[in-house]
């Protein structure tokens, strides 16, 4: 594939592989968040830690769309749909399988009956909308800025043919408010250690480079915004060492092929158009982000699923004693949660992480858990090497 | 068994009398063409008996009687419910062949005979149901294989999919070979027959809501033949086969892994794939290791025996683009894993949850 084996080639792989280890000071370690769920996928599905010396790290981030919904939003969509017989509800795939509260998701409420549809765009849902007059045709909107220009999009079609039937339950969320508050933890947190952030890909091509900025001033963290392929991922971990080594928390980009200081403009005028920034939201792991979110705007108020069909929002708790949270904000590896491949696995997921794709747990479980039962295997060697010389 | 060319010639006659009863060109599927009627023997005597033609069948009787040899046969049965129906490179026919033919050729077996029962919704088109039968019967004849019974029901409007199929068959065993899914060994190769994903991704590039341009076809096909190549150049060392239908190469080979008590490592760069599939895969976010095939087989073999397989297969028709991509190692864990193009490694696993509603 043109364009794209490019970037997976495996002779440049090493190399960047051997110049991260020469660049990389040996007495330091370096601890990088990879924001992005697309980042985290691509991590593991191409053994990226292989290439890495063990003093760098990488942490994964939050920026999974599926994995920061908090459950209390993913309920109002399954009362939504199990309340209104008249509601179809379309969503993505990714969204079906996440437990809800009492382990309900929109895969169980549709095999309770409830009429909920996969789809794989805004564009489906407004096909259904049209094919169903008579039925009330809800859009599942989640994501990061990469997938809000659509629903935006969607919105404005659907005004533009008078589609009376076609709503959107709004969970758009914005990447800067997360790593913002991945930064300024409060006081009786645990505070993430990150030197510096892999930035996203293709949210950047929507927002632009320029949108870090505050990582560099506020937090003196340097940012090197990333494309999702393996090279692009090597490269910019080294770009950051170096960063690094010289001191300096610079907004850089090695993304240069897609991605511009300034972004996309048209798309965020569109979002501008149809959305509105919420007060105050919740994240899954990171708690209540004051502006983090957008709702959709008055003027567009008649599309807003939540005004039209009176949804409230509850606080709901997740699994007791599953690590999601501290997942979610860097703290904990997906290994150190007692749930991990024991009770909870990408077949039986009990948090959010091990349901995407792009959720660090899932990922950890499909590509890497090897190294994980390796190392158990090996230290159960050890100790009943031990156990056989000791008795 | 005496086969009667008159009687069979006389019989055909008749039916081509009678076609006229059976509209193959606009007539649709009613409940009487399953109410054991003469409507019923018409499209059984007119269209299935006609295609499939062969003696064990032309008895009409409600079994088919055939001699069995001695040594072993091996006996397998699969359902199918693919939609869409028509896709490049076949049809839910020629799929219900391949797919029974592959299963028994899988252990070894030269496939000898098949069963064909058919579950028809009314309203079924004729014409198309013609489109099928014929599929079948070119399938059946491309692998050797008669169709010697089979069964007909309908049901109501709104209670089927158009038409499901189902296929069953026996083969018969070489004695050379002795094919099992636990007995990979360490130092094992993996042989796969050709490119992988390309059915699944024929079929998704049909499918409502992803359909994209792509000339690619389904590789649905019969693999006794080159199966029959594989024995005779050295069917000892043949450890197990598999097809790597639903779930994909990936699942395959971790059933492999669990059944033989052994890890298999991948190497990603010697994985065939096609340009086309590689892109659609891309773009839908799949992993061409989980999308299934339908002519495809994966061959376990003893490593000094491995160069030698490939070339055998290498000069049949299914086979062409056959490579070893892999090789069986000691692993208490089972894993099956890649080292990947960049010089990493990574876990291959079980496809989780659903991939697509219903491929094969």
């Amino acid at each position: 594939m043109k364009y794209v084996d490019e970037f997976r080639d495996g002779a440049r792989a090493r190399a960047l592989g051997q110049a991260i280890a020469e660049a990389a000071a040996t007495d330091r370690e370096y601890r990088l968040m990879e924001f992005c769920g697309g980042h985290t996928h691509a991590v593991f599905r191409y053994g990226v830690p292989d290439l890495l010396p063990a003093n760098v790290e990488l942490i994964h981030g939050p920026g999974c769309p599926v994995c920061v919904l908090p459950i209390g939003r993913l309920d109002m969509a399954v009362r939504l749909v199990t309340d209104n017989p008249e509601v179809i509800l379309c969503s993505y795939g990714d969204m079906l399988r996440v437990p809800g509260s009492k382990g309900l998701s929109l895969l169980k409420a549709k095999a309770n009956g409830a009429d909920v549809r996969m789809v794989y765009s805004v564009s489906d849902a407004l096909e259904l909308a049209r094919a169903h007059p008579e039925r009330e045709v809800v859009f599942f909107g989640i994501g990061f800025e990469t997938t809000t220009p659509p629903t935006a999009l969607g919105i404005l079609q659907a005004e533009a043919e008078g589609l009376r039937n076609f709503s959107v339950f709004c969970n758009h969320v914005l990447t800067p408010a997360a790593m913002n508050a991945i930064l300024a933890v409060g006081e009786d947190e645990v505070p993430v250690e990150v030197d510096g952030f892999i930035g996203p890909a293709h949210v950047s091509v929507v927002i632009g480079s320029d949108a870090y900025r505050f990582c560099a001033s506020h937090h003196q963290k340097p940012v090197v915004i990333a494309g999702f392929e393996p090279l692009d991922v090597l490269q910019s971990i080294l770009m950051l060492i170096e960063q690094l080594n010289e001191g300096r928390a610079g907004i850089e980009n090695q993304y240069t092929r897609a991605v511009t200081p300034v972004g996309n403009q048209r798309a965020q005028a569109i979002m501008q158009q149809v959305f509105e920034r919420r007060p105050s939201f919740e994240w899954r792991g990171l708690g209540e982000i004051p502006e983090s979110a957008l709702g959709i705007s008055d003027a567009f108020a008649r599309f807003d699923a939540e005004r039209r069909f009176n949804m409230r929002y509850q606080y709901a708790r997740g699994t007791k004693s599953c690590d999601c949270p501290a997942i979610l904000r860097g703290v904990k590896k997906p290994t150190d949660c007692k749930l991990f491949a024991t009770s909870c696995t990408p077949d039986n997921p009990l948090g959010s992480c091990m349901v995407s794709d792009e959720g660090a747990c899932a990922a950890y479980y499909t590509y890497g858990r090897f190294r994980q039962q390796a190392e158990d295997a090996q230290r159960q060697q050890r100790e009943q090497r031990g156990a056989v010389r000791q008795g | 068994m005496q086969y009667d060319r008159d009687k069979h010639a006389a019989m055909d006659e008749a039916g081509r009398r009678q076609a006229r009863k059976l509209d193959l060109e606009n007539g649709r599927i009613d409940m009487s063409h399953g109410a054991g009627g003469r409507a019923m023997a018409d499209l059984v005597d007119l269209l299935f008996r006609r295609a499939f033609d062969n003696p064990l069948l032309n008895r009409g009787d409600d079994q088919a009687l055939f001699d069995v040899s001695a040594g072993r046969m091996v006996m397998t049965t699969d359902s199918f419910v693919v939609s869409p129906l028509f896709f490049p490179g076949g049809n839910i026919g020629s799929l219900a062949v391949h797919g029974t033919v592959n299963d028994l050729a899988m252990g070894g077996a030269v496939p000898r005979y098949l069963t064909a029962g058919f579950i028809l919704e009314e309203g079924f088109p004729l014409a198309d149901l013609a489109r099928i039968v014929d599929a079948m019967a070119e399938a059946a004849q491309q692998a050797g294989v008669s169709i010697v019974t089979g069964d007909t029901k309908v049901v109501e409007r709104g209670k089927g999919d158009g038409i499901f199929i189902n296929t069953a068959g026996v083969g018969v065993v070489p004695e050379a070979v002795d094919l099992g899914a636990d007995r990979a060994r360490p130092g094992d190769k993996v042989i796969v027959s050709g490119t992988i994903g390309d059915h699944g991704v024929a079929i998704m590039s049909l499918r409502k809501g992803l359909r994209f341009a792509t000339e690619l076809c389904s590789d649905s096909a019969s693999l006794n033949h080159l199966v029959a190549a594989m024995v005779a150049e050295n069917g000892p060392a043949l450890r197990l086969m598999r097809d790597p239908t639903r779930g994909g190469v990936a699942a395959t080979l971790n059933e492999v892994a669990h059944q033989s008590g052994v890890g298999i490592r991948l190497q990603e760069s010697a994985l065939p794939i096609r340009e086309e599939v590689r892109g659609a895969c891309e773009l839908l976010g799949l992993d061409p290791l989980n999308v299934a095939n339908e002519g495809k087989l994966i061959a376990i073999a003893a490593p000094e025996a491995a160069e030698a397989l490939v070339a055998a297969m290498r000069g049949t028709p299914c086979g062409e683009n056959a490579a070893i991509v892999g090789e069986v190692l000691e692993d208490e864990l089972r894993l099956v894993r890649m080292a990947t193009a960049i010089g990493g490694e990574r876990v291959v696993d079980w496809l989780h949850g659903e991939q697509l509603p219903r491929i094969c």
